[in-house]
């Protein structure tokens, strides 16, 4: 086995990228959804 | 085989790696472990079932909070080097080891009623998790974005304040789920189960951590910039190690500066509810105003969160010196007019509370960019961990602060803003005397510098 990776190919290398954000920004959506749904509250709504 | 798999040789990047993929890889990490920001949601479900009745329920269940921040700071401190020397994926997998393993103590803990196994799963162990996931990604990120250091830190440790955002929902539909809410023995088995399901959701989530992270090759530079020659005088290119930099009067001005400018923003954030509520009690009706003041609380944590990426990307442009007189002087200028003005504008009032938290999180956020800068790259990771233990004091002392005070005030018979106004003047202290820190430091005396390999050879050989 080699000592390290291969780069993958540049689409590869695209998709990985996007699904690599997308595995953190979702989740991270959905908090700060939970969050901002909670201001009004703040201005008696 | 195994052990080859964690080893920093198994993750020098290939050539054509997007060091884009390094930031996700460092908030998988990081958004996990900020769950301890969440802890209030299994305080509240473990105070009404495991501990239901126990007069003493309030002070046990804080404690595995508690415990989790002190071996955050102890273990970030102790483990630092290793964390250096060995490479972040092997900082990241032990963390999320010892993170998800003390989920399932927990649970074991709750299911079989010892209390016990709750503190030292979740503080104990869990919490040396916190320690070295918090530091992993620092030192790896600071070296694929030499441009940029305060960007890519600003973007992890933004992480780590949003992790609460996603815990504290996720907790609570569990724990609505899995009978979790119903009031004492009977919510047992609920909350236990919540504890076993968020540890196999973060052993999920924290693995494309350690899969995709990657250190960059020796000698690697992104486009357009140059590495500063050995020896050369700009910032970042010092050398120096661990043990040195605590022997420098830097680390401990920094230390001051830290301590200082997170203990005042603690103190405001733990309690903000409660300000909030005494400050602007109004005509409102009961649950109007515990919604206007779970309003307050929510914003706080979104310009705590905001304040680690804006400002700490703002540091690459403005110099870290001048973000810190920035955090420190306007923080304790807002903090002034909060005292001045009281209640009279709720505006006003609301304005600088934001910003104060916000320079509260940017303080954490900033801090690797500016060790970097003082110490260089050789082992930032290490110096970020030693540095962290000004965290764990301050986690103490600001809520120590405000609500001592406070509940002296209240006891004393004072009503509104007249709880908080002891309080507020010694955050203003705390802030000036920080700032007077920051401006006592100047770059590190080069008889601290290691002499053996210069920053070019050093940053490739350690990340």
């Amino acid at each position: 086995m080699s000592a390290q990776d291969t780069a993958p190919a540049s689409g590869g290398r695209v998709a990985i990228t996007v699904v690599a954000w997308l595995w953190v920004l979702i989740p991270f959506a959905y908090g700060l959804y939970q969050l901002i749904i909670k201001i009004p509250g703040l201005f008696g709504g | 085989m195994a052990a080859g798999f964690l080893q920093r040789e198994r993750i020098v990047a290939p050539p054509g790696w997007s060091r884009w993929l390094i930031p996700p890889a460092a908030l998988s990490i990081h958004l996990a472990i900020g769950q301890a920001y969440a802890w209030t949601a299994f305080k509240t479900a473990l105070t009404a079932t495991v501990m239901a009745g126990n007069p003493n329920a309030g002070v046990l269940t804080a404690l595995p909070f508690q415990l989790a921040i002190v071996m955050l700071g102890l273990s970030a401190a102790v483990f630092g080097t290793k964390v250096d020397s060995n490479g972040p994926r092997w900082a990241m997998v032990i963390a999320s080891a010892c993170f998800v393993t003390g989920f399932l103590i927990s649970a074991l803990g709750v299911a079989t009623g010892q209390y016990w196994l709750v503190v030292l799963g979740y503080g104990g162990v869990g919490g040396i998790g916190l320690g070295i996931g918090y530091i992993s990604p620092v030192s790896t990120l600071i070296k694929w974005f030499p441009d940029r250091p305060g960007l890519s830190t600003g973007i992890a440790i933004m992480g780590f304040g949003g992790g609460a955002l996603i815990a504290t929902p996720l907790t609570n539909q569990l724990l609505a789920a899995f009978g979790g809410t119903a009031k004492g023995a009977a919510g047992a088995p609920g909350v236990a189960l919540t504890f076993l399901t968020m540890g196999l959701i973060y052993l999920v989530f924290m693995a494309m951590g350690w899969l995709l992270i990657r250190v960059p090759a020796d000698g690697w530079t992104p486009a357009g910039w140059t590495r500063p020659a050995p020896g050369a005088k700009v910032l970042g290119s010092a050398n120096v190690s661990a043990r040195n930099a605590i022997r420098t009067p830097q680390f401990w001005l920094l230390w001051i500066v830290l301590c200082f400018n997170v203990t005042a923003g603690i103190g405001i954030l733990e309690r903000a509810q409660d300000i909030w509520k005494d400050f602007f009690p109004g005509t409102l009706g009961a649950a109007a105003l515990t919604a206007a003041a779970g309003g307050f609380a929510a914003m706080l944590s979104l310009t705590n969160s905001a304040g680690r990426i804006i400002w700490s990307t703002t540091s690459d442009l403005v110099g870290r010196k001048n973000m810190y007189r920035f955090y420190l002087g306007v923080g304790a200028l807002l903090y002034l007019t909060v005292l001045l003005m009281t209640n009279t504008n709720r505006v006003v009032f609301l304005i600088c509370a934001m910003l104060i938290l916000s320079f509260y999180g940017a303080g954490f956020a900033t801090v690797p960019a500016y060790l970097r800068d003082l110490f260089g790259t050789y082992q930032v990771g290490a110096i970020h961990g030693r540095l962290l233990t000004a965290w764990s004091v301050a986690g103490v002392l600001g809520p120590l602060i405000v609500n001592a005070i406070a509940d002296q005030r209240i006891a004393a018979g004072v009503a509104g803003p007249g709880r908080y106004t002891t309080a507020f003047v010694i955050m203003i202290v705390l802030l000036v005397v920080g700032f007077v820190a920051n401006e006592l430091i100047r770059p590190v005396a080069e008889k601290y510098h290691e002499k053996t390999a210069g920053p070019a050879e050093k940053a490739g050989a350690q990340a």
